[in-house]
C-alpha cells in the first residue's frame, strides 16, 4: 500500500537532520584526534565538496555536464588575491563578502551565454570559456602574476577575533580554518538540500530527465537552467574563495581545465545521481590524489586507472553503489 | 461561444502539407474528437496550436486573443494545455512529484527556491485530489517509470488536466493499450473533463471510442478538413467512411 501522501511526514526529515548532526559533532572531534597535516588535509577535502556539490547542481540536477568549473573555483581565489593586494584586505569574512558577488556577476554572464545549448555543446562552450578565463590570467602577468601567481596571507577570522602571527601562527591557523572551513560546509549542504527540495530543485529535475514536457507543464527551461548554472559556479567560487588563504598562492593552474576535470572526478566519484555523492567525493579525492601525487611519480596513470574502473564498475559512483546495496539489503517502501 | 479558432492555418513539411489553410473552431464546453488516418495532420494541428511548431502562415486566436506566435509558457498561461501520444512523463519523479509539478507551475510556486516542496500543504492536497480523480491515488509514492501502460497514459492526462487549462488536447490517449483499458481510460478521463467543464479536443483513431464520447467530430485529411458534424452526421457521411475503409472519395 501507498504512503499517505495527503499528510506530511516529518520523521525522514528528523532522522536526516540527527544523521547530519552525528556527522558534523564527528568531523568537529577529528582534529583532535588526528595531527595537523591530516586535519588541513581534510580542510582541503571539505572545500574540495564545496565544489563539487556546487557543480553537481548541474550534472546531477539539471543535467548539463560543465567542462568549466575551474574557472569559477579560480576567479573565487584571485578575487581574494586582489582584495588582499590592491586593497589591502585581511578579513575571510570581507574575501567571501566581497568575492561571492564577483563570482555570480561572471556565472551570470557566461551561463547566459552556455545555457543556450546543451550536450556537448554546453560541455564545449563551458571548456572554452574558462580557457578563454586562463588564457587571460596566464598572459596578464602585470595583474595576475602571470605563471608565479599571487600569493594570499593567513586571513583574520571573525572579524579579526582570531589573527594569526607570531610564533606558531600556522598551527593555530589550520587549527581555526579547519572548523571555519567546516561551519560554512555546512551551511553549503543545508542550503543545497533546501535548493535541491524546493519546487524550483524538482523543476530542474523535471527539466534533466524531459526538458519537452517541462516546457508544456509552463516551465521556461532556459531561465531555470540559468538559474541553476548562477548558483552552481558561485558555490564553487566559494570554494575557491576558501581555497586560496589554505593554500597561500593562487595560479592559473586552478583555472585550467583539467582542474574542471578533477572537479567532474570527484562528483563521478562519490555519485552524480544522489545528493551526498559530491559531498563524499570531494574529500576521497583529495586523499586519494595526495597519496598518489606521494607514492608514485606516475599519479596521473594511477588516478586515470581508478576512473576507468570507476565508469566501469561504479557507474553511480561510490554512494549510489552503497545506495543500491542497502536497498537490496533493506528493501523499504518510498514515500512522496 | 468560440474558444478557439485558426484562420487559414498552414504547416509544409518539404512537400507534405501538414496542415492546409486550415479553419477550425473549438466551442466552449465541447468534447470534441479530431479524427484521419496517419498522417492527415491531426497531430501537427495541436503541435502548431499547442506552440510545438511555428506556422508558416495562418493565424490562433484563443479567447478572440491572438496566439499565434506567442510561446508555449503564454499559451499554457492562457489556458491551452496538451498530452502526448508518446507519453511524456517525469520517469525518476513520483507520480505524486509529477502532478504536484504541474500545480507549482500553475500556482507560479516553481521559482521558489527557499522552501521544501513536499511541505505546500495546498499542492499536497490539490495534487492528491487530482490522483484520486484519475484512480492513481495509490501509486502517488511510486516512480511514474513503474506505472504500467494505461496508468501511465492517465498520468501523462493528469499533467496536463492539473494545469487547469480551459482547452485540453489529448493525442491519442488510448494508443496501445488493451481494449479494455481503452474503455477504462475513456470513462476516466471523459468524467474527469467533463465534471471540470474543461473543454477538450482529442485525437483518436478507435471509431468506437469517438462515436461513443464526443459531441462533435471532425475529420482531416492530407492536411485538409473533410468533414465536421455531430457523432450522427458524420456516421453518415460517405467520403468519411471510404476514408477510413480506405476506398476513393465520391465527388
Amino acid at each position: 500500500m501507498a504512503a499517505d501522501v495527503s499528510r506530511v511526514s516529518y520523521r525522514p526529515k528528523l532522522l536526516l537532520f540527527a544523521a547530519a548532526t552525528l556527522v558534523l559533532v564527528l568531523l568537529a572531534l577529528l582534529p583532535l584526534y588526528i595531527g595537523l597535516y591530516q586535519t588541513q588535509l581534510l580542510t582541503y577535502g571539505l572545500i574540495a565538496a564545496i565544489a563539487a556539490l556546487g557543480f553537481n547542481l548541474l550534472l546531477g540536477y539539471t543535467g548539463l555536464l560543465s567542462f568549466g568549473h575551474s574557472a569559477f573555483f579560480g576567479i573565487g581565489a584571485y578575487s581574494v588575491a586582489f582584495l588582499l593586494r590592491d586593497a589591502g584586505i585581511r578579513s575571510m569574512e570581507l574575501y567571501i563578502l566581497i568575492g561571492l558577488p564577483i563570482v555570480a556577476l561572471v556565472s551570470a554572464l557566461l551561463g547566459y551565454i552556455c545555457v543556450r545549448h546543451t550536450r556537448i555543446f554546453f560541455g564545449i562552450l563551458t571548456l572554452a570559456l574558462s580557457q578563454v578565463v586562463w588564457t587571460l590570467a596566464y598572459k596578464f602577468f602585470w595583474l595576475t602574476g602571470g605563471s608565479d601567481g599571487l600569493r594570499v596571507a593567513r586571513p583574520d577570522l571573525l572579524a579579526g577575533m582570531f589573527t594569526f602571527t607570531g610564533g606558531g601562527a600556522f598551527q593555530r591557523f589550520i587549527s581555526a580554518y579547519y572548523y571555519y572551513v567546516l561551519a560554512v560546509f555546512a551551511i553549503c549542504v543545508a542550503v543545497m538540500w533546501v535548493i535541491v527540495h524546493s519546487p524550483f530543485g524538482k523543476a530542474l529535475q523535471a527539466i534533466r530527465d524531459n526538458e519537452t514536457r517541462a516546457a508544456f507543464l509552463g516551465l521556461r527551461i532556459r531561465r531555470f537552467r540559468w538559474v541553476a548554472f548562477l548558483i552552481s559556479g558561485t558555490m564553487t567560487g566559494l570554494a575557491g574563495i576558501l581555497w586560496v588563504p589554505l593554500n597561500g598562492l593562487t595560479t592559473p593552474e586552478v583555472l585550467y581545465w583539467t582542474f574542471s576535470g578533477e572537479i567532474v572526478f570527484m562528483t563521478l566519484l562519490g555519485g552524480f545521481r544522489n545528493f551526498t555523492g559530491p559531498i563524499v567525493g570531494g574529500p576521497l579525492f583529495t586523499y586519494l590524489k595526495t597519496y598518489a601525487v606521494a607514492t608514485t611519480e606516475y599519479w596521473q596513470l594511477l588516478l586515470g586507472v581508478v576512473l576507468v574502473l570507476l565508469v566501469m564498475l561504479l557507474p553511480t559512483g561510490i554512494v549510489g553503489a552503497l545506495s543500491v546495496a542497502t536497498a537490496k539489503l533493506w528493501p523499504k517502501e518510498k514515500s512522496a | 461561444m468560440i474558444l478557439l479558432q485558426t484562420i487559414d492555418l498552414s504547416k509544409q513539411f518539404g512537400d507534405v502539407h501538414a496542415c492546409d489553410r486550415v479553419n477550425f473552431t473549438v466551442n466552449k464546453g465541447e468534447f470534441l474528437s479530431l479524427v484521419g488516418s496517419n498522417g492527415a495532420g491531426k497531430t501537427s494541428l495541436v503541435n502548431l496550436i499547442s506552440g510545438h511548431l511555428a506556422p508558416d502562415s495562418g493565424r490562433i486566436l484563443f479567447e478572440g486573443t491572438d496566439v499565434t506566435f506567442a510561446r508555449i509558457h503564454e499559451r499554457i498561461r492562457a489556458g491551452i494545455a496538451r498530452s502526448f501520444q508518446i507519453v511524456n512523463l517525469f520517469d525518476v519523479l513520483t507520480v505524486f512529484d509529477n502532478v504536484a509539478l504541474s500545480i507549482f507551475s500553475r500556482e507560479r510556486k516553481i521559482v521558489k527556491i527557499a522552501a521544501l516542496a513536499d511541505l505546500d500543504r495546498d499542492v499536497r492536497r490539490e495534487a492528491l485530489d487530482v490522483l484520486s480523480q484519475f484512480g492513481l491515488a495509490a501509486k502517488s509514492a511510486v516512480p511514474a517509470g513503474g506505472l504500467a501502460q494505461g496508468e501511465r497514459k492517465l498520468l501523462d492526462v493528469a499533467l496536463a488536466y492539473a494545469l487547469r487549462p480551459k482547452l485540453l488536447f489529448l493525442d491519442e490517449p488510448t494508443s496501445g493499450v488493451s481494449t479494455r483499458e481503452k474503455t477504462q481510460i475513456m470513462d476516466t478521463v471523459s468524467s474527469v473533463v467533463r465534471a471540470g467543464a474543461v473543454t477538450a479536443v482529442i485525437i483518436e483513431h478507435d471509431m468506437d471510442v469517438v462515436f461513443r464520447y464526443s459531441d462533435r467530430i471532425v475529420m482531416m485529411h492530407e492536411g485538409k478538413f473533410l468533414a465536421d458534424g455531430t457523432p450522427q452526421e458524420i456516421r453518415a457521411n460517405k467520403n468519411v467512411a471510404n476514408i477510413l475503409l480506405g476506398a476513393p472519395l465520391s465527388a
